[in-house]
């Protein structure tokens, strides 16, 4: 792990992995669309809408996922000033941005057949689009400061404060009366949706996961290539601006 | 128990997240040949620095 922490070393490993990751994506995704599309029943109360689940669900998770993943980056840069942890978190925002709008997007196309509404100001919906918001905020940020180790930690303040949300959005079915079905996958005595659901839900889960952790590993390479073209610019610069003034200093004489 | 207008959501839902999902792809393979590309580009005229 600490020799990831060395750019070189991170691409070279990224260059490894990704074909393997990507190649894993695909299959997890064809394998489970056809589950949620053709194998899973539908649901005896909510028919054939109950297959948005198998979308609506992985991206809700994910977009916690990432939101927990960018926070522990944020005590990498804050704390143990590891090299690579801001790209990191720099590159987890679009991401989890993205997932968080499938699950805000889908749940709304759910939520209108089943509903009647395509939304409601519901402790769940609400935290779930502040989380949304937050993601926009954090992307603001790291464009709105030049100085890349000043945005950085100042992202990384914003994330720690934000990462509150999670458990809120977590238990925010439990704590209040919501419109929200309470949690059925992971709660206290196991899942009470049909195994026939549950793998076909388990299985998109493992692909968006898969589809994340391709993403960010590109998106990290993206970062430190940036950086490296950020560098390249300011030493071109660097050397225009000493032949300028060699040129000036010898007009001079 | 389905209604035939419900179909409509299943769909619009796989298709949105089609569209962002895909979207995050493209948008990640397209920045990483953006910045390959300015990184030859800045590389060879360093090359070329250095022989001048």
């Amino acid at each position: 792990m600490r020799s990831l922490a060395n750019p070189t070393a991170f691409l070279a490993f990224a260059q490894r992995v990704l074909p393997w990751l990507w190649a894993a994506t695909a299959c997890l995704f064809a394998i489970g669309l056809w589950l949620a599309l053709f194998v899973a029943p539908p649901d005896y109360q909510q028919g054939e809408t109950s297959r948005i689940m198998y979308l609506h669900v992985p991206a809700a998770w994910m977009g916690m996922l990432v939101y927990a993943a960018m926070a522990l980056a944020a005590l990498g840069t804050l704390v143990w000033r590891h090299p690579l942890a801001d790209a990191a978190q720099k590159a987890a925002a679009p991401l989890g941005a993205g997932f968080t709008f499938i699950c805000l997007a889908t749940g709304s196309l759910w939520g209108k057949p089943m509903w009647g509404t395509y939304w409601v100001w519901d402790a769940r919906l609400t935290s779930v689009l502040v989380l949304f918001i937050l993601y926009l905020g954090l992307i603001a940020l790291w464009r709105a400061i030049d100085e890349p180790g000043r945005a950085a930690r100042a992202a990384a303040i914003l994330t720690l404060v934000g990462v509150v949300n999670i458990p809120i959005i977590k238990f925010s079915v439990d704590w209040w009366n919501t419109l929200h079905q309470p949690a059925s996958v992971f709660r206290l005595g196991g899942p009470t949706i049909a195994p026939l659901m549950l793998w076909p839900l388990l299985v998109m889960a493992v692909a968006f996961l898969a589809l994340f952790v391709a993403l960010h590993l590109m998106a990290i390479r993206n970062e430190i290539l940036r950086r490296r073209v950020a560098r390249l610019t300011m030493a071109a610069a660097t050397r225009r601006d000493a032949f300028a003034s060699t040129l000036a200093a010898e007009a001079r004489l | 128990m389905t209604e035939p207008a419900h179909i409509g959501f299943v769909i619009a839902a796989y298709a949105v997240a089609a569209i962002v999902l895909v979207g995050m792809v493209v948008a990640v393979f397209a920045d990483y040949r953006a910045q390959r590309k300015a990184l030859r580009r800045l590389e060879s005229r360093e090359r070329q620095a250095r022989l001048d």
